[in-house]
């Protein structure tokens, strides 16, 4: 059992996570705002790892890859400032990007560099479940990390229980079929479509993401599964003046 | 039902999990994968009604006008001491190859009963070829290009609009093909239910690479028949194409695969050079990895990052191939090589002079490797001519000082 599994076990009530970009605004600003996340009350985080060509990612996030790149952001500079992870932060933490990075590092490394930082799981939405499976499994399962799968309304219920097999961690349920930092559709479907997920009774906790940016689509997220995930407008918010001072404020902006 | 019809070649077709050796696949994410699943189950039961069959050979016929001829270059053949024919591609409807994929992809979106059209497009010429079937069909069609590659293929900016479909510019990365390639890709992601997406090239998640070079092997398919009937033996010791994801020479490696005596070459951008750092030669450079939904070969960082390729082709303009071409790569079953862009703009000239021929700076890439060849005499060559060069009429006469 890791951190993160952990977290679903013990906490009963909506989780929050947080996603940003590494390497923005700044090179090193990852493990401050890590830092910053957690005091202000998120349950877990996602630390993006910039990929050139970022195609499930809308505007802000295709941003925040590119200026991280250009500061220098790559998977072996954030191991580096991931090394003190464990001095400073006590949350779950997981990693999310584009496989081609992680292909280049090498799945393998990857994993062992994970676990040697104390990273508890990974979501690498264009990791085909087939090579997951039959490539890599291994490599997660001895470094105690969650593999996380996204499911969207157009997935069928025979591969929502395929994933919910694969998955030991949660399952990372789209609003919408979209781009990140669309906002969530409140609409009868996405009603029908959430409630059809909670009633398949997944082994697995899910939540949800993609277009959470305020107390509404917070709550309509806790509604029906474990609670959600804020990307895009954190990130956006990452870019206005003192933001890190103010990060208790966009907390309580999602979840009072 | 005709099993006959495109036979894929069993050492060096598909795989039933969707690669060519170690390449190939379906990296996406979920988002994409209800799209490209459907695809995937569906598209040989469709290719292989025989309501398609006839659809698709009498619009090949009769709207873009095939059998595109083979012509014996005599002057061009003097002049490198050697027999040379020339595949013309460029005569086909729209001026290039794309539309023999066009026809096929749009007559599949009709059958899985899609009603929008999205494409990426580098040179235009694929858009224009997309742009075509969509008004044919009476389909809403949107074309992604990069904003560099509106500006320097203006005249198809200008043919897809007056087809009626919409054109829309990719303001990210290098502005080029690649980047037009992710919006596409993105537009599927946010539009999962009645949209079709057009990929232009062998390359994207499977099924796309087996598919688009099926619906291009009809180049080698006709040559086939074309030098039977011309020299009594249907294989030549030596075919040419110009690669930018690869259609063009799939289509026209397609039926020579496992004729392993006919010498597979493969043209990549050089650009300013291969080591100029201003290239887009994808074998020369690049290491395997994923992009743009399938594993192959392509030009990046050791980080990962892909590597913003150049090339004064807008067709050729990208910094990956297909996975098949990967393949046959790494099995060295083609010979892969590349032309700089000063090499393929001489060459253009040479042939428009000597055969009055404008092919594509594209198909020019291909013309310029003759240059680097050595003939005994006694060879017979076939020569993509994926396109016609009026499009780039502007960067001829640019560089020519005409
Ligand atoms: C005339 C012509 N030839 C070749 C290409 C390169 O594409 P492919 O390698 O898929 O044939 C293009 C692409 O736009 C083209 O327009």
């Amino acid at each position: 059992m890791n951190r993160l599994n952990k977290l679903f076990q013990d906490k009963k009530d909506a989780l929050l996570s947080i996603y940003f970009t590494a390497g923005y605004p700044n090179l090193n600003s990852t493990l401050d705002i890590t830092e910053a996340v957690e005091k202000a009350g998120a349950d877990f985080i996602e630390i993006g790892f910039p990929y050139s060509d970022p195609l499930a990612d809308g505007p802000v996030i295709q941003h925040s890859s590119h200026i991280a790149l250009q500061n220098g952001m790559n998977l072996k500079v954030l191991f580096q400032q991931l090394k003190d992870l464990r001095k400073r932060v006590s949350i779950p933490v997981l990693l999310m990007g584009y496989v081609n990075p992680v292909l280049q590092y090498g799945v393998a490394n990857f994993c062992d560099s994970c676990s040697e930082v104390g990273v508890d799981g990974v979501i690498v939405p264009d990791l085909p479940m087939y090579e997951y499976e039959n490539l890599y499994k291994d490599n997660f399962i001895k470094n105690k990390l969650s593999n996380i799968f996204l499911v969207t309304p157009q997935t069928s219920e025979e591969r929502i229980r395929k994933i919910d097999h694969l998955s030991n961690g949660f399952i990372y349920l789209l609003s919408s079929s979209s781009t990140t930092g669309k906002n969530l559709t409140v609409s009868n479907e996405a009603d029908a479509y959430f409630s059809r997920i909670r009633d398949m009774q997944l082994k697995n906790p899910t939540m949800i993401g993609f277009g959470i940016s305020d107390v509404k689509s917070f709550n309509k997220a806790a509604e029906y599964t474990r609670g959600a995930i804020v990307g895009s407008a954190f990130v956006k918010f990452l870019d206005t003046e003192n933001a890190m001072e103010r990060i208790p404020e966009f907390i309580r902006s999602i979840r009072p | 039902m005709n099993r006959e019809f495109i036979k894929s070649s069993v050492k060096w077709g598909v795989s039933k999990e969707g690669y060519f050796g170690d390449f190939g696949g379906a990296y996406i994410p979920e988002m994409l994968y209800p799209n490209v699943e459907e695809l995937r189950k569906r598209y040989l039961d469709i290719i292989y009604e025989p309501g398609f069959q006839d659809e698709f050979q009498m619009l090949l016929r009769d709207y873009v006008g095939r059998p595109s001829p083979l012509f014996h270059a005599e002057r061009l053949s003097a002049k490198y001491g050697t027999t040379i024919y020339l595949k013309r591609e460029d005569l086909n409807h729209t001026g290039a190859h794309k539309i023999n994929n066009t026809i096929g992809q749009i007559l599949l979106a009709e059958r899985l009963g899609k009603k929008r059209i999205i494409a990426e497009t580098g040179a235009g010429q694929h858009g224009v070829a997309t742009a075509t079937v969509c008004a044919l069909k009476g389909l809403e069609c949107v074309v992604y290009m990069g904003e560099v590659d509106i500006a320097r293929q203006a005249p198809n900016v200008a043919r897809m609009k007056m087809m009626g479909a919409k054109v829309v510019p990719a303001t990210s990365g290098s502005k080029t093909l690649k980047d037009a390639t992710n919006e596409a890709m993105r537009d599927w992601i946010n539009n999962p239910v009645d949209t079709h997406y057009i990929i232009g090239s062998v390359v994207g998640p499977h099924p796309y690479p087996d598919m688009v070079s099926r619906f291009q092997s009809i180049i080698s398919e006709e040559t086939k028949l074309q030098l039977m009937e011309r020299t009594g033996s249907e294989n030549p010791d030596i075919v040419i194409a110009c690669v930018g994801g690869g259609s063009n020479a799939m289509g026209m490696f397609y039926h020579f695969l496992d004729d392993e005596d006919v010498r597979l070459i493969a043209v990549e951008a050089a650009g300013l050079g291969v080591n100029s750092g201003e290239s887009a030669a994808t074998t020369a450079l690049g290491k395997e990895g994923v992009l743009h939904g399938s594993r192959s070969i392509l030009m990046q960082t050791e980080d990962g990052q892909v590597i913003e390729p150049y090339s004064i082709s807008a067709g050729l303009d990208y910094p990956g191939i297909g996975p098949q071409h990967a393949h046959l790569f790494k099995e060295n079953r083609g010979e892969y090589v590349s032309a700089t862009d000063e090499e393929a703009m001489i060459a253009g000239r040479l042939c428009a002079e000597l055969e009055g021929i404008i092919p594509a700076i594209e198909s020019a890439h291909a013309l310029a490797h003759l240059e680097k060849m050595v003939f005994t005499g006694k060879e017979s060559v076939v020569i993509c001519l994926s396109g016609r060069g009026d499009k780039d009429l502007d960067t001829y006469m640019n560089y020519f000082n005409l």
